[in-house]
């Protein structure tokens, strides 16, 4: 009988990319033609491997000519992607403005609420410190809880757990970024008559990685059933610059380095896209255990994690709801 | 009052916005009924914290002291010996 391994091996890693491709453009043309009847899209680039892999379909489905990119960085956002942002824009060819949004993020009080909110915790925490959240629990069976780590000048590492009130405004101050940047994108789509595509992969879009009316909000989302490890080989697939393709995937949100798995998921993307895969197809802890490598105790605590994240994010993806169906609109 | 009540009392009015009694089961799980989602059982401990003057360890932020009214009422006798 073929083991779990086997069977994510032949149904996740070894698909047609270019069946996989060409389902992607003719769907994405078809959305365009039938539902959101615009000219073009518009594609916020970060110089991470979802936005450079949406921006290449995207650029594969209507042509250099119907797309248009932006780079959004502000003064957290590393020199790297920023680059590699650059490089892809420049390989593709398409359109593009860059907009720094700092100003904006300083004018509407971003910085100061977040760094309120992490001085209640390191009084000490002023100019040229770095910051970071980090989830903690998950793989231990916990509840889901924050540390705050940050960096001193000199450059020593300090952690301790947040207080609710605080993890609430660190977040609710930092998705003023991805608000904003949305904003922007829809400046653009609405000038050019375009379409905003967004770009997350499957498993930020089941787990709800992402902040309403920001970074989630979007017309179209093209990978948003791929597992981060197919977008990292369709990556190769199109060809994208070495630099995007062995990226690590980070935030990009906060001072401080931080991985997607530090700050969100229980396991790093490879391990945490077997396990999306494994509860998918309903396979068991003790499955799950063995392709991973780790206890089946922690196996069932992953899974416990995936659902319960499922559950603290529906409403994320939910339409406001109505009191009464407005049937007409046929929504 | 007694903890059962004020915590029964806490969840009722800021998670299911009723007085009713008979809305909740103290031995309901409060993320199995949706009740809770994680964040909510943060903002209980943030509430335990302040109510009860306990402080809740990384390591006893687990479903069986915090998952239903039974389970914290019970961790709450238990910090307090």
């Amino acid at each position: 009988m073929q083991s779990l391994s086997e069977r994510y091996e032949a149904e996740v890693i070894n698909f047609d990319r270019d069946k996989a491709v060409e389902r992607i453009c003719e769907t994405m043309r078809d959305i365009m033609r039938s539902k959101l009847r615009r000219r073009g899209v518009v594609v916020a680039v970060s110089g991470g491997i979802d936005s450079s892999v949406s921006a290449a379909l995207a650029v594969k489905a209507f042509g250099a000519n119907k797309a248009f990119f932006i780079q959004l960085p502000e003064v957290d956002s590393a020199a790297d992607t920023q680059s590699r942002g650059r490089q892809l824009i420049d390989l593709l060819g398409v359109d593009h403005t860059t907009h720094n949004i700092a100003a904006t993020l300083q004018a509407i009080g971003c910085y100061d609420a977040r760094d309120e909110a992490i001085k209640k915790t390191f009084p000490e925490y002023a100019e040229g410190w770095k910051n970071k959240i980090v989830i903690k629990g998950g793989l231990d069976g916990q509840v889901n809880h924050f540390m705050l780590v940050v960096q001193d000048p000199e450059g020593a590492l300090h952690e301790k757990r947040l207080d609710l009130r605080e993890y609430l405004q660190i977040v609710a101050a930092t998705n003023y970024k991805q608000r904003i940047r949305k904003s922007i994108e829809y400046y653009h789509a609405d000038r050019l008559n375009y379409a905003v595509v967004g770009t997350p992969n499957r498993l930020e879009y089941d787990q709800g990685f992402f902040v309403k009316n920001g970074d989630g909000s979007a017309d179209l989302k093209p990978i948003a059933h791929l597992y981060k490890t197919q977008v990292y080989a369709l990556a190769k697939h199109l060809d994208l610059p070495d630099s995007i393709c062995n990226a690590t995937p980070t935030t990009d949100t906060y001072s401080l380095p931080q991985g997607q798995d530090e700050f969100y998921f229980a396991l790093p993307y490879q391990a945490m896209d077997k396990a999306l895969w494994a509860r998918n197809i309903g396979a068991s802890a003790s499955d799950l255990a063995g392709m991973l490598n780790i206890s089946e105790e922690q196996a069932k605590f992953v899974f416990q994690d995936i659902d319960n994240k499922r559950k603290t994010t529906h409403y994320l993806h939910a339409k406001p709801y109505l009191i009464e169906p407005i049937p007409e609109l046929n929504l | 009052m007694s903890s059962e009540a004020q915590i029964r009392n806490y969840i009722l009015e800021n998670y299911l916005f009723t007085d009713d009694q008979s809305a909740l089961d103290s031995a309901d799980s409060f993320l199995d009924k949706g009740i809770l989602d994680s964040t909510g059982i943060l903002e209980v401990i943030y509430f335990l914290e302040d109510e009860f003057k306990i402080k809740v360890e990384d390591t006893e932020m687990i479903p069986e002291n915090l998952d239903s009214v039974n389970n914290i009422v019970s961790f709450i006798e238990k910090k307090r010996q």
